[in-house]
């Protein structure tokens, strides 16, 4: 299920988050996208014809990992750093 | 005296270092939480692993850079997580999560570096499929491989350093796929004279990938990256013949693309760059721009690499303050300009043993997503050419939405260019250039404005 | 010269006004060349907001607007694309008791015109647009108005002429225009000649130089009305929306985008181009976040302006030149042409034909300035607050 396999930093202190409800663990020093695609293998749905998708360029360029939070806000995964508590929601429906 | 630095890669810290040696204060803006650019770019929280873990060879590079930038901290206003999303008569707008402020500046140096240029392959959009420079961002800051079975795919030297560093990293590396021919190659030997160390060291790359049974191939046309929700496996034809490989992950890339929408907005003049296939802002040897106190330094201002952004930087910095009638190292000048001069040189070779697959933009298939934003067809843009007489990209752009989504062009942009002019039947550069808008990446409508800092 | 053409109307300004209204008259049968410095609907009628509304029109302007009208839902025959024109309704909020007045004032004064409006009162409003926000004391719904997308449209507009017949001439800057016994000689880019029995100025924030070099001085200037959108976002507005009072517009596109407009941008320096200004984009993206909650947490992805032609009092200049036979001008559109300018063409091709058009425009004759000249307003990088400007 995950996209991501962790080859390091697996001592680190682990960090709770939930992701589309479920109780998630990440570590510390993960960006948002790390955390994700280290327990599933997709951050969002495209927009218009609702493909998957799971970041690309890493590095803030290509706007492809927008994930949202419950509270409605969005957050780009690639450059956001795991916060203790975040409580996180992918698009799994296709836009109205 | 008030200079603004976009950018604290090498380029972005260098020109900082040179300003505080002539005792000038420059304001130092980055998105990153840390200094280093992509290429030296630094974990979030310490880790485990070692300095030459995570830079390889390059490791006593990247940690000078990292001290020097320790080391000018207190004499710079640097501002991390910050994004430049406008420019105009001198002022900078810019913003750190949703706060935005107006920052004056009396002089700019862009040291904003490069992403990498991608081509739209079927498949390209699954998720496993990341981009080179994105696949080695996964494992330095993160310590993740991007998938159990990894191919990487494409051509530049980008390609066998990642494969290298994820084998070294334990990774399963399934095979490294350069879309250009072993013959090119044959162009480095002329690089052994120019750059030895380079050359040798990616010989190196190759043969411990091979030596650890990764699969290396040359000339390789791919064909499609396999699956439905996820990556299953990559096809590709080579020397006529259809290959497939099972695996989870893909990286891929070709070479690289100079950001540049920031000296676009500070209305630098652009020329197009036959070596890297793109527009970028005109420079002299020093990194003067068209615009009187504009200066430009590193892949931002055209692809040269780490060590010339770093001396790129000094000379941008070393300029500036020349033209501001401060005192200069002369001889400074003449090291730095003859280095650069030299790694120029090595580019070219690089461009010939890595060339760029210009099949590509007639045989991609119409069906093809070419801007991945707006989720715009291959076959969009040669309909526009045919039927509604376009040729130029930003009259593509408003006809057809390509480049006009998120990300502003950036992932689809030198596609688009390479498809429009084959389609047309022109040159690249033909097709002109998409303008940059305000802001240059996404900024939340709720952002607060600032009161300016002087 | 290496290239001379010989027509029967020459038009300078490949805006929707002069792609539609060469595109009238070749269909009508009259051989024309359009010319254009640049790509055809490539400043204001393809940068605009895209509003396709009457409402908040001055009453003169009804009858053309109203001729617009019927051509809008006709796109589709007409230059093979519909422009993606939804007829969404417009809605004008009003913040202010003396805004609420201001609507019911006008909807008296336009009440015979057949604008068809509906006042809305707080509560009721609240009731039917709930993704409205704040304190919106009412507004006035016309429900025929909508929306459409300004850079298929104008560029469709062009091509539909060329395939109809019409020289399009891009890229064919007009330097000179003069007028000879025989008519009239305009040259053109770097080796074009053009000789032609009537010449239409429809050249948009450009147009005063060609109205000077016949006599007759206007008061243009040129203002960039700057406009931001959003990501695509799940479709929540239903309307296009404006303001009494000014200072904001909105509307959603069926892909998901929301386009917000509302305050003024400033020219480069290659003039024929513009920008948003960094705190004008700000303060349009903050205004529509209060007024919509549903764009409380969405971004912001892009911003552009551009050039158009206000006239003094914000009318435009439609009708033939006092001072030059088969001169005819079309500009000045003061940032509300959008929605005319298929009628507009329409009434070109007919003054051209026959004289005289069927829909009233003697409010838009060039020479009421030389009655009562006005100065410049200043332009304080405001909308104004006066009438609202949703082109």
């Amino acid at each position: 299920m995950a996209l991501l396999r962790r080859l390091a930093r697996q001592e680190l202190p682990l960090v709770s988050f939930t992701l589309n409800g479920e109780a998630c663990l990440g570590r510390a020093g993960d960006t948002v996208l790390t955390a994700i695609l280290t327990q599933s293998d997709r951050l969002r749905l495209s927009d218009f014809s609702g493909g998957p998708r799971a970041g690309f360029c890493q590095m803030g360029a290509c706007q492809d990992c927008w994930v949202l939070t419950t509270d409605g806000e969005r957050i780009r995964a690639c450059t956001t750093a795991l916060e203790p508590g975040m409580n996180l929601r992918t698009v799994t429906e296709p836009r109205s | 005296m008030r200079p603004l630095i976009v950018g604290a890669g090498p380029a972005g810290i260098l020109a900082a270092q040179t300003l505080v040696n002539s005792g000038i204060r420059p304001v130092v803006i980055d998105e990153a939480p840390s200094g280093g650019g992509q290429i030296y770019r630094q974990r979030l929280v310490p880790d485990e692993r070692s300095a030459k873990d995570l830079y390889g060879s390059e490791a006593n590079k990247a940690t000078a850079l990292h001290r020097t930038f320790a080391g000018i901290r207190d004499r710079i206003d640097y501002h991390p997580e910050t994004l430049v999303w406008n420019l105009r008569d001198k002022v900078a707008d810019a913003v750190t999560g949703h706060r935005t402020r107006r920052i004056p500046f009396s002089h700019l140096i862009l040291a904003t570096g490069a992403t990498d240029r991608v081509l739209p392959f079927p498949g390209w959009t699954l998720p496993g499929v990341f981009t080179l420079g994105g696949s080695q961002i996964a494992l330095k800051s993160q310590g993740c491989a991007i998938g159990e079975e990894v191919v990487f795919l494409g051509s530049g030297p980008l390609l066998y350093l990642v494969a290298w560093q994820y084998v070294k990293a334990g990774a399963k590396v399934a095979a490294v796929l350069d879309t250009s021919p072993l013959s090119a190659k044959l162009h480095l030997l002329r690089g052994l004279f120019a750059q030895p160390s380079v050359v040798l060291r990616g010989f190196r790359y190759v043969t411990e990938l091979m030596a650890r049974g990764v699969a290396v191939r040359f000339g390789v046309q791919p064909i499609l990256i396999d699956g439905t929700a996820r990556v299953e496996g990559v096809v590709w034809r080579e020397r006529g013949e259809e290959h497939r490989l099972t695996c989870d992950a893909v990286g891929y890339g070709f070479s690289l693309r100079s950001e540049t929408q920031l000296a676009d907005l500070a209305g630098c003049r652009f020329v197009f760059d036959t070596r890297d296939r793109a527009w970028r802002p005109e420079r002299d040897g020093a990194g003067r721009t068209s615009m009187p106190g504009v200066y430009i330094a590193g892949d931002g201002a055209g692809i040269a690499g780490a060590d010339a952004a770093e001396l790129a930087g000094e000379r941008a910095g070393l300029a500036l303050i020349e033209d501001a009638g401060l005192l200069v190292d002369r001889a400074r000048i003449g090291v730095l300009e003859r280095k650069l001069a030299r790694i120029q040189k090595f580019r070219d070779v690089l461009e010939s043993a890595f060339p760029f697959p210009e099949t590509w933009a007639n045989s991609i298939a119409d069906d093809v997503t070419l801007c991945r934003c707006e989720e715009i067809a291959i076959g969009d843009v040669r309909a526009a050419v045919r039927d509604q007489g376009v040729f130029e990209l930003n009259r593509l752009k408003a006809l057809t939405r390509v480049g006009m989504g998120r990300c502003q062009g950036r992932m689809c942009g030198s596609a688009a260019m390479e498809v429009l002019a084959a389609a047309c039947g022109q040159s690249p550069d033909a097709a002109g250039r998409l303008r940059a808008q305000p802001p240059i990446k996404p900024i939340p409508m709720g952002v607060m404005a600032q009161e300016e800092t002087a | 010269m290496s290239h001379a053409l010989h027509r029967d109307v020459a038009i300078i300004g490949g805006g929707l006004v002069g792609s539609s209204a060469a595109l009238a008259l070749r269909r009508m049968g009259f051989s024309v060349v359009l010319l254009d410095k640049g790509f055809c609907g490539a400043q204001a009628s393809g940068v605009n907001y895209g509003g396709v509304r009457r409402q908040g029109r001055a009453p003169e302007q009804i009858a053309l607007s109203q001729r617009a009208h019927a051509i809008w839902p006709r796109l589709k025959d007409l230059i093979g694309v519909d422009g993606e024109f939804v007829r969404s309704g417009h809605l004008k909020l009003a913040r202010t008791e003396a805004e609420m007045a201001s609507l019911e004032a006008y909807a008296t004064r336009v009440a015979d015109l057949g604008l068809d409006l509906e006042l809305i009162g707080g509560n009721q409003l609240r009731e039917r647009f709930p993704w409205i926000a704040g304190d919106v004391m009412g507004a006035s719904l016309c429900a025929g108005d909508g929306h459409a997308n300004p850079r298929l449209v104008s560029a469709a507009f062009a091509h539909a002429a060329r395939r109809a017949g019409v020289d399009v001439l891009e890229h064919t800057r007009v330097s000179h225009v003069e007028r000879a016994t025989d008519g009239f000689y305009l040259w053109a880019g770097s080796n074009t000649e053009i000789k032609a029995s009537f010449v239409i100025n429809s050249a948009g924030a450009w147009a005063g130089p060609f109205a000077e070099a016949f006599g007759e001085p206007v008061p243009l200037h040129a203002i960039y009305p700057s406009m931001i959108v959003t990501e695509p976002l799940d479709v929540f507005m239903s309307v296009n929306i404006g303001a009494e009072g000014g200072g904001i517009y909105a509307r959603q596109v069926e892909r998901g985008n929301c386009i917000v407009g509302g305050m003024r941008g400033e020219p480069l320096a290659e003039p024929d181009f513009s920008r948003p200004t960094g705190s004008g984009a700000v303060t349009i993206m903050n205004r529509a976040a209060a007024l919509f909650p549903a764009l409380r947490h969405a971004y912001a992805i892009r911003s552009w302006s551009g050039t158009e032609g206000e006239m003094a009092d914000r009318n435009p200049v439609i009708g033939f030149s006092r001072t030059t036979p088969n001169l005819i001008h079309a500009f000045g559109f003061s940032g509300a042409g959008f929605q005319i300018a298929p009628g507009v063409g329409e009434v070109l091709a007919e003054l051209v034909r026959d004289g005289e058009s069927r829909t009233p425009i003697q409010a838009f004759a060039i020479d009421r300035f030389a009655r009562t000249i006005q100065g410049s307003r200043a332009d304080n990088g405001l909308e104004p607050k006066k009438r609202e400007t949703a082109r």
